[in-house]
């Protein structure tokens, strides 16, 4: 109880801070957007990732899934789909405001039942593969979803689709989709903090450390794995929904289904951070996210060596992560327990929260 | 797609085009394919750089062919090259992964590709580039099916190489190392075998080997900066159908995987191709799983 | 608790970063100097033609700076362009129009290299209603959006082979033949520019009632298409199209040379920044090669001269070329649109700029630039050239042409 106080001045002053940052600093409303789309990245893959050895290479998919579904809500409630993304580029399409907002929250929402909808039967395939071969699995699956889309002209195939535009100035775009990506975030971070104070976080930890000890014990260790990979597909479904409206264009291989680039960014960023920690996923996207900007500012041309040279020296000489190397170097700081009460609290806060979020 | 399929049939001979063509680039498949069932079933590591050392033989090779080399000299030295660059690699990065868990060579190769590519890309352009072998074309059925000569070359070429690599394996000295390191290291370090050294040993030769498909690939097909990725992912294919250390089943999946990209791009179209590969990737490893899980039931 | 504090003050740090970053370049572009911005494909699939592009770009701001710049009023500034490197995708590419706009305050863009990257800018330039010059995006969609601040200096996509279509269709009425019996076949890559050459080639052929035999989509990352072509062979067409930007281009030249394909009209997107030529020597003869632009071309403007003696100053300029790629010349055109629209506008203003490039008819190296109400310039015309005895010949349209058709194509692999 002690800690309460101070702690949720902490909170607090992230909010008022993240509220405040594009007002402060307009300009970089798209650029810190970017990073609340990476935590919430990071946040998602560290679940399976961190929290229970499941790594997948693969989480893009469910991103992309959201994206496509997102769309073709958006745009199927008021058009035909496949005229709006014929090539010939004929139609001229116009949402009214009404329209432009009740597609895009029913297109959200269809993106976070469809996306958990592919994670549960998916799941039900690929979450028997262990180890490697569940990484190579999950990038298999992305990869080939990426490929399909490609060649599927009703979703406007690799020539992509430019999304509905904001009927609004400029500047309360970029705003209102900030303050979504936020939200989703913090959403997505809430509930996480409420999770893992629960016997998921057990059971996902103890899957990691023996799955067969683990079912032994008599876990049911498919149901937790499904339940995380759904949890996972909930949130990349949303985000990629918002993602695209974003960017207001996407096409199948570099904004829906960037494996080789955000697929592996959310790892990295684990991994700098500290997987298999609440917190570490948020300080690594954060440091990522800082050092991708900067190095493309800087080292033009030399940005992607750069980022490859920090993925091989993170991965190699600092698997633990900052947030893991903390807890080696002073683990009094972590030996406090978050106890039953504000924990209850934190899943409320969480539940409302990602009403919000929908 | 069903015109194409009648079309098959209503002109056989077509199959032979395809059949042919899926062979030979199913050959230099099972070389890049073997160098990874190598590196995975000794080292238990898992190179998502493999493309991409391909890549990089075929540029050293284009390079020196630019420099008035005949393409066929540059084959061995290029080999040489890659086998000093790999056995360098594994001193900076390589050894200090390979003991680690499963996911971390994973990733710290997928970093490595990621230099690799972008590395190449500044220093030769993302230009497509190709090896002009200066060979021409035999046609046969009346022109209806053509092999390139330089195809056939390289085909022979790829089958004396897996056989020379055989006989490394089973007679030399090194070879044996190999072999019984990857039957059980600890036994093997017992024994007296520098385990560090049959590791370096074994990713440089890996390296090696990628680095001699990838001269065959420039003479055959184009070579870009990140057409890596795809090579890496069908040498996954190739090695998780066949299994490791199982030097037929590697080349029979190889040229079975390239006879079957030629099928479905002629009825399903180019741009189903790739999805083809990866699909199978997918469908492998879950009939792999579905295999275990019986075993697992009569075990039980 | 102390290492959650950690991250407000990244945060923090973070931001100044950037905005330092950014704070850089306002700061540069002094009050005699106009700042252009744009974002192009420095690294990445795109990067040769963002190269040629920034070369065409620089190329035209040095002549102009170097012939007094521009005069706006009494006062003449020079011009200077502010580039950021889109990577060659269009996730980029919102982002960074975004950064050279609020950040950088820029108010007068070039656009980036391919239709991809500008689909993606489009929305954003409307949106703050900043006027942008672009020279490397032929999509037509581009311009049925009614976008009201993108003005596009090249012919649209599907002039890219419609001119071929017809040219078959004229060869086979000249041999007695009906232009609907004759069978199109087409490999496309699948990206928005050569689906929009698609989208162009399947509406001539409708017109002609001609048949498309083979309609594959080459995914971007492969680099063998065997298979399709193995097809054409078999299909016997009359057409084969082929579009894919340069990589496109090698890739099909290269397995066209092996498996002997022969085609009577055979078209290939992008020939000269993907050196035919020089790579595939003979096996190249008779191919057509649709162009934005040719050096041969009776074109005069009043800054870089003729078409001729712009191609001799960028060969001078940069080393290595043996052809002008048109990916250059257009993007020095841009530059030159701007420099005339600065000074009819008198002003800065993003709108007086705007309805002054809306006004606009010149006439330069390049070819004529007269916008239309959709921003397009349909008064240039594509040009067809086809490869004999190892140069590039015009061969349509009549207008423009310094060659017979070679018709069908003759090689001997």
């Amino acid at each position: 109880m002690t800690g309460s106080l101070p702690k949720g001045i902490l909170y607090g002053a992230i909010l008022v801070a993240g509220f405040v940052a594009p007002i402060l600093f307009p300009g970089y409303t798209f650029s810190i957007a970017g990073l609340w789309v990476m935590i919430l990245l990071a946040l998602t893959w560290d679940i399976m990732g961190g929290q229970m050895g499941y790594n997948s290479l693969g989480n893009v998919f469910f991103f992309g899934i959201g994206m496509y579904t997102c769309m073709i809500v958006q745009v199927g409630l008021f058009y035909d789909v496949a005229e709006y993304t014929a090539h010939s580029g004929a139609v001229n399409v116009h949402f009214a405001p009404g329209q432009y907002f009740t597609g895009l929250t029913l297109g959200l929402a269809a993106a976070a039942a469809v996306a958990t909808l592919f994670a549960l039967v998916f799941g039900q395939l690929i979450l028997g593969l262990r180890g490697p071969y569940f990484a190579i699995g999950t990038l298999g699956v992305a990869l080939s979803a990426g490929e399909l889309f490609g060649a599927w002209p009703f979703v406007g195939g690799g020539g992509g689709v430019a999304l509905p535009t904001y009927p609004g100035e400029p500047d309360d775009r970029a705003y209102f989709f900030y303050v979504l990506c936020m939200l989703l975030a913090v959403a997505a971070f809430a509930f996480l903090k409420w999770l893992y104070s629960t016997r998921f976080k057990l059971v996902a930890n103890a899957i990691r450390d023996d799955e067969e000890k683990a079912e032994a014990m008599g876990l049911h260790t498919k149901r937790y794995k499904n339940l995380g990979f759904a949890i996972t597909a909930f949130f990349l479904g949303i985000s990629g929904g918002l993602y695209g409206n974003m960017i207001g264009f996407i096409e199948p291989l570099e904004v829906a289904y960037p494996v080789v680039t955000f697929g592996i960014f959310m790892i990295v960023m684990c991994l700098i951070g500290g997987k298999g920690t609440l917190w570490g996923p948020v300080i690594g996207a954060t440091l990522f996210h800082v050092v991708r900007q900067l190095t493309w500012t800087y080292m033009l041309g030399w940005q992607w060596v750069a980022l490859g040279g920090l993925i091989i020296v993170s991965v190699v000489f600092f698997q633990q992560g900052i947030v893991g190397w903390m807890q080696e170097k002073w683990p009094e700081w972590f030996g406090i327990r978050v106890d039953e009460k504000s924990s209850m609290d934190d899943g409320f806060e969480a539940g409302t929260a990602k009403k919000e979020a929908a | 797609m069903l015109s194409s399929l009648e079309l098959l049939i209503s002109a056989p001979v077509l199959n032979v085009q395809l059949l042919l063509d899926g062979i030979f680039i199913g050959a230099v498949y099972a070389l890049a394919a073997y160098g990874l069932a190598l590196v995975w079933g000794v080292m238990n590591l898992k190179n998502l750089a493999q493309g991409d050392f391909v890549i990089m033989g075929g540029y050293l090779a284009w390079m020196l062919v630019n420099q008035g080399m005949n393409p066929f000299l540059t084959l061995p030295i290029v080999a040489i090259a890659m086998f000093a660059f790999g056995w360098a690699i594994y001193r900076i990065i390589i050894c200090r992964v390979i003991e680690r868990d499963l996911f971390t060579s994973l990733l710290a190769t997928f970093g490595l590709a990621l230099v690799m590519q972008q590395i190449l890309n500044q220093i030769y352009g993302p230009e497509v580039q190709s090896i002009n072998a200066g060979f021409d074309s035999l046609a046969i059925f009346g022109g209806m099916v053509t092999v390139a000569q330089v195809k056939l070359i390289t085909l022979c070429i790829t089958a004396v190489l897996a056989a020379s690599l055989v006989c490394f394996m089973k007679m030399s000295r090194m070879g044996q190392a190999i072999r019984a390191t990857a039957q059980d290291p600890r036994a093997a370090r017992v024994m007296g075998i520098n385990t560090d050294r049959v590791y370096a040993f074994t990713f440089a030769l890996n390296s090696a080997i990628c680095g001699a498909a990838g001269v065959l690939i420039a003479m055959i097909w184009v070579i870009q900066p990140f057409y890596g990725i795809p090579y890496s992912i069908r040498a996954f294919v190739i090695v998780t159908a066949a299994g490791l250390g199982n030097l037929p089943g590697v080349i029979l999946a190889a040229l079975g995987l390239g006879v079957a990209e030629q099928y479905a791009g002629f009825t399903l179209g180019a741009q189903l191709q790739q999805f083809t590969v990866v699909s199978l990737l997918v469908v492998v490893l879950l009939f792999k799983q579905f295999q275990r899980g019986r075993k697992r039931q009569v075990l039980q | 608790m102390r290492m959650s504090m950690r991250y407000p003050v990244a945060m923090g740090i973070a931001a100044i970063g950037l905005s330092a970053a950014g704070a850089i370049s306002p700061a540069a572009a002094a009050d005699d100097t106009i700042t252009l911005g744009s974002a192009i494909s420095l690294t990445g699939k795109y990067a040769t033609n963002g190269l040629n592009t920034q070369r065409g770009y620089d190329l035209g701001v040095k002549r102009i700076n170097e012939a007094g710049g521009v005069k706006i009023g009494d006062k003449t500034y020079k011009i200077a362009i502010k580039y950021y490197d889109d990577e060659s995708t269009p996730l980029r590419t919102a982002e960074l129009f975004e950064r050279l706009i609020k950040q950088d305050g820029i108010k007068l863009l070039l656009g980036p290299y391919s239709s991809a990257t500008t689909k993606a800018a489009a929305p954003i330039i409307e949106k703050y209603e900043v006027p942008m010059v672009e020279a490397e995006a032929a999509s037509r969609s581009l311009f049925t959006q009614g976008y009201k601040y993108m003005f596009g200096i090249i012919s649209t996509s599907e002039q890219y082979v419609e001119s071929s279509i017809d040219l078959a269709a004229e060869m086979a009425e000249k041999n007695g033949k009906k232009p609907s019996s004759l069978k199109v076949a087409m490999v496309f890559e699948n990206d928005p520019f050569s689906l929009d050459v698609r989208a162009g080639a399947i509406e001539r052929a409708k017109k002609y009632k001609m048949q498309v035999v083979v309609d594959d989509k080459m995914p971007r990352d492969l680099n063998d298409i065997s298979a399709t072509l193995t097809k054409v062979k078999a299909l016997k067409p009359d057409v084969l199209l082929v579009s894919g930007h340069e990589k496109g281009a090698s890739t099909a030249m290269r397995q066209i040379k092996q498996l002997q394909v022969n085609v009577p009209i055979m078209t290939i997107t992008h020939c000269e920044s993907a050196k035919v030529i020089q790579n595939f020597g003979k096996v190249s003869e008779g191919v057509l090669c649709p162009t934005q632009w040719a050096e041969t071309l009776n074109y005069k403007g009043k800054y870089f001269g003729t078409a001729q003696e712009f191609a001799d100053l960028f060969k001078k300029t940069y080393e290595g070329y043996k052809e002008v790629p048109y990916q250059a010349a257009q993007a020095t055109a841009a530059v030159v649109v701007w420099k005339e629209a600065l000074e009819k506008a008198g002003s800065t203003d993003a709108t007086k700029v705007r309805d002054a490039l809306s006004k606009l008819d010149i006439m330069t190296f390049y070819g004529p630039v007269k916008f239309d109400s959709t921003g397009k310039n349909p008064v240039k015309p594509m040009v067809l050239r086809q490869i004999q005895d190892g140069e590039y010949k015009v061969v349509a349209p009549t207008k423009y042409a310094t060659a017979k058709l070679e018709f069908p194509r003759k090689v001997a692999y």
